[in-house]
């Protein structure tokens, strides 16, 4: 009896496997940091776009207000895409957009502004890329929308029709 | 007086100093250890990037604000996740990851011990 | 036109196997001796594949871009010798590589095999054809190299210019000399079971075969690692990627089979053991495959991703896999009943320690590289598996390793003593206080540096003592595993005693670190057949005055469009220099990295030397009794 044991023992562990790798290469591969619903936002001093003048964080997401923390650059192509929308959201009296300028040269990033006009009511500057690792992101564009101190929703690239859509359903 | 002044400035400055080597081999360490999440399999440390370059700079400020690498490893973790760190923690997730192999060797061991070497009538 | 000829070699190629396998069968029942009409078609069989394979090559020569393969690969610009390594650089074209060693290998198996029973010569055959088949199915249906686009583009969309390097270029090609040579062993010992000839003359046998998969095997990690260190820029030549790791795994599965031949060769123990890692080397190449080309794996090196790709050959490993569990739970009876006992001192311990050893080794790589899997389809959690797991877990076991590999080729077979042996301990002391007194002057000092660098003398200097004295008698094993205390060595002292400095510069600047000045002088800009390089000049003066110049490159390639970095690196016998430069977004200067990484060489020196100590074993006609 003991002969028999070894063989079904393995069969059956090389099914296993066999249904996890095959349930493996149905999972997509790229890797997308889990999107921090309902998590607090960073706190952090930043300078302004503008001048050299710091705020504190506390100071610019009040309660009960919704913000788009939009992370952009010049630079950035898809940037251009998702502009249209930024500009829709600036009509709407509900939210507010924070804009966090990333890497970005004062010069190219004032241009940009000028050719696609400006849908931020503060613009915040993160020479370095350190303000927007408080924030979880790796890349731009970002967006987060932003309610009560938390972060509601997390868009990674441009915002596109349907993500327009479901924030203008949120925010209603 | 002056000599013990300057003894005293040359002190700090070779305490500072080292200070700063051991900080940038831990600066080293914690960013060999944090996975670029934009490249295709490379450390912070390795990559050129300007997402890596930045995380590098995150850890250089931590570390002079006094964060221990523990208490840096958990802040990246709570930002990206556990996938940015390239030392797998010790939790309930990953039991059979470390324990595995040992326990393998423990049992091969037992094995070998077993069939070969005792002696049989 | 090449295409075409390239497409219908494949099915012919496809059709002689079907006709091997006809003839195979007739005769396996039937006369004493092979039949001649079997090795033809053997040789056919690797014919039409090897046409194939040089039709897709000129195809690539001549950027005949109507082939879809050649159209994603390759581009005009290309040099001639990158365009035909194009030809495996990419997924399609390495498949067809798979399929020329195949059936070259089993053709030249026939031939050396003249000698051996028919009956195992066929069945060998035969395994080896299921192998074939389902390689060229795969092939021809999921994976052809000869896919006919229209219209034809007039430009292709080039190859990525990191693979433009010529350790890389014959990285694949010997690679799978031993990868893919490992399916003869794996067909060989199904054969063997199956007719229960499993003894010293299967071993004799099959010891050349296990010998040159092994020695191609170590040569191809070998070239890889070179090429990831001239080429990727980071100064490392491991980093426990997953793509690594599958080339690691049938190697030390491959090693282990290696010291367990050895042993079945002189005495009729541990066959079944010996079955299972023959069987267990080439299932690990075949998941290895899996593993890179199916997309399941993040890494640096993976082909094209495709899932579909991916399922065929998931269920064509595990066919594999139940097909051999078949073969040795029910067909295999190992006609060795009697239960070994190994005296505690002897050779014979001494080897099963090794695989004991070795075993675990495997277990940690393949677990590690695997679990993030697992855990991901469990329990949705992605979490990253890298260099700190497989050192803490490696490393460790290193140091008894190291131990038990100067000491086993010391035993004898059967019964080995505690005469004479006093020299051990005293070479053991050596290694200590040498350890120390290097370490002693260092800043660090971590116990099981210590500890590992001793071993790693120890084993040095007996293998050091027994050259000197054996008169050659095990010269392979000693020159061997005299290597492999040369590359712990030299990996050790390198970590030891490497040192970086990192600075931003800008053209002109000059920066002064730990008694090195290092001068930014200047910029030339180049013009090459497929990019454009920026090279800069960079005036190093070491902490002994000695000067040296550095040239790091960025090239700018115009086909696809990337920005690579190119480390420019000085080597000589004690020391690498290494340098790269690289652009900063939005600003004026370059951001430098100064490294100097000691007995570099020696890494790869060493490496060669485990090569040719295997090598020489080759030629060993008398075994040491």
């Amino acid at each position: 009896m003991k002969i028999k044991f070894y063989p079904t023992f393995l069969i059956l562990i090389f099914f296993i496997i066999f249904f996890i790798f095959y349930k493996g290469l149905q999972n997509p591969n790229i890797y997308t940091p889990s999107v921090e619903i309902k998590k607090n936002i960073p706190e952090f001093k930043v300078k302004k776009f503008e001048n050299d003048k710091i705020l504190n964080s506390k100071d610019i997401f009040l309660d009960n207000k919704f913000y788009l923390f939009n992370i952009w650059a010049s630079w950035c192509v898809p940037c251009r895409e998702e502009h249209k929308y930024l500009m829709k959201f600036k009509k709407d009296k509900n939210i507010e957009i924070i804009g966090l300028n990333y890497k970005d040269s004062y010069e190219n990033a004032k241009e940009f502004l000028d050719e696609l006009k400006n849908p931020y009511e503060i613009i915040l500057s993160d020479l370095d890329g350190t303000i927007a690792i408080e924030w979880g992101a790796y890349g731009v564009p970002e967006t987060f929308l932003i309610h009560n101190k938390k972060i509601i929703k997390k868009i990674i690239g441009p915002i596109n029709e349907y993500s327009f859509i479901e924030i203008e359903e949120i925010i209603k | 007086m002056k000599l013990f002044k300057y003894l005293a400035i040359i002190f700090l400055i070779i305490n500072i100093s080292l200070a700063n080597a051991e900080n940038i081999n831990l600066q080293n360490k914690i960013t060999k250890n944090l996975r670029c999440l934009i490249c295709q399999g490379q450390s912070i440390y390795d990559s050129d990037t300007e997402f890596a370059n930045s995380l590098k700079l995150v850890v250089k400020q931590k570390l002079e604000n006094g964060k221990s690498e523990d208490e840096i490893y958990s802040f990246f973790q709570e930002k990206y996740g556990e996938w940015i760190l390239y030392d797998p923690k010790f939790n309930k997730n990953t039991y059979f990851l470390w324990l595995l192999p040992v326990l393998m060797f423990i049992i091969g061991g037992a094995i070998i011990f077993k069939l070969f070497i005792i002696k049989k009538k | 036109m090449a295409s075409l000829i390239g497409f219908y070699s494949l099915f012919s190629g496809l059709l002689c196997s079907i006709f091997v396998i006809y003839f195979s069968i007739i005769n396996f029942r039937n006369s004493k001796i092979l039949d001649k009409k079997i090795l033809i078609f053997t040789f056919f069989q690797f014919f039409f594949v090897i046409i194939s394979f040089f039709a897709l090559i000129i195809s690539f020569v001549i950027s005949d871009f109507s082939n879809e393969t050649v159209f994603n690969h390759s581009h005009t610009t290309k040099p001639l010798f990158y365009k035909i390594s194009g030809v495996w650089g990419n997924h399609e074209g390495s498949l067809l590589l798979w399929l020329v060693v195949l059936t070259l290998f089993i053709y030249l198996f026939l031939i050396k095999s003249e000698e051996q029973k028919k009956n195992y010569k066929i069945l060998t055959l035969l395994f080896q054809e299921i192998i074939i088949i389902g390689f060229f199915i795969f092939l021809i249906k999921t994976s052809n190299p000869f896919n006919y686009i229209f219209p034809i583009p007039t430009e292709g969309l080039g190859l990525n210019p990191i693979l433009q390097d010529p350790a890389l270029a014959i990285h694949p090609p010997v690679l799978y000399l031993g990868y893919v040579g490992s399916s003869i062993i794996f067909s060989s010992v199904l054969a063997g079971a199956t007719l229960n000839y499993i003894s010293k003359d299967w071993a004799r046998h099959i010891k050349k075969w296990v010998i040159i998969s092994w020695i191609f095997l170590t040569l191809g990690i070998l070239l890889g690692s070179i090429w990831a260190y001239y080429e990727l820029g980071w100064g490392g030549f491991w980093f426990w990627d997953p793509v690594e790791n599958v080339s690691l795994m049938p190697w030390l599965c491959l090693t282990t089979l290696l010291h367990c031949i050895l042993v079945l060769e002189k005495k009729n123990i541990l066959t079944s053991w010996v079955v299972v890692l023959s069987i267990t080397t080439f299932m690990l190449s075949m998941c290895g495959t899996f593993l890179v080309r199916s997309g399941i794996l993040n890494s640096v090196h993976t082909f094209a991703n495709d899932p579909e790709r991916g399922l065929f050959i998931l269920i064509f490993l595990f066919i594999l896999i139940f097909l051999s569990l078949f073969v040795f739970f029910f067909i295999f009876k190992n006609s060795n009943k009697n239960p070994t006992n190994l005296f505690w001192l002897s050779k014979e311990t001494s080897i099963l320690i090794n695989n004991w050893f070795m075993m675990y080794f495997l277990a940690v790589v393949l677990i590690g590289t695997i679990y993030p899997i697992f855990l991901e389809v469990v329990t949705s959690e992605k979490i990253s598996v890298g260099p700190p797991f497989f050192q803490k877990l490696i490393i460790p076991f290193l140091i008894p390793f190291l131990i038990f590999m100067a000491i086993g080729p010391q035993l004898k077979w059967v019964k080995s003593d505690l005469k004479n042996k006093l020299y051990l301990v005293l070479f053991f002391m050596i290694s200590l206080i040498l350890t120390l007194l290097i370490i002693k002057n260092l800043n660090i000092n971590f116990l099981t540096n210590t500890v590992l660098l001793t071993a790693a003398f120890f084993l040095f200097f007996i293998t050091v003592r027994d050259f000197l004295k054996k008169e050659f008698k095990n010269l392979s094993q000693n020159i061997a595993h005299f290597g492999f205390s040369l590359l712990i060595l030299s990996i050790l002292f390198n970590n030891i005693f490497s040192t970086e400095i990192i600075s931003n510069l800008k053209i002109g600047e000059t920066i002064n670190s730990n008694k090195i000045q290092i001068n930014f002088e200047s910029i030339n800009q180049k013009e090459k057949q497929n990019y454009k390089a920026i090279i800069g000049k960079f005036n190093i003066k070491d902490e002994y005055g000695k000067k040296q110049i550095l040239n790091p490159e960025l090239r700018i390639y115009n086909q696809p469009n990337i920005v690579t970095s190119e480390a420019d690196i000085k080597t000589n016998l004690f020391t690498d220099k290494f340098i790269t430069m690289n652009l900063v977004q939005n600003q004026d200067y370059f951001n430098i990295r100064y490294q100097i990484k000691p007995f570099m060489i020696w890494i790869w020196i060493s490496v060669i030397l485990i090569c040719f100590g295997g090598t020489l074993s080759l030629f060993k006609r008398n075994y040491e009794n």
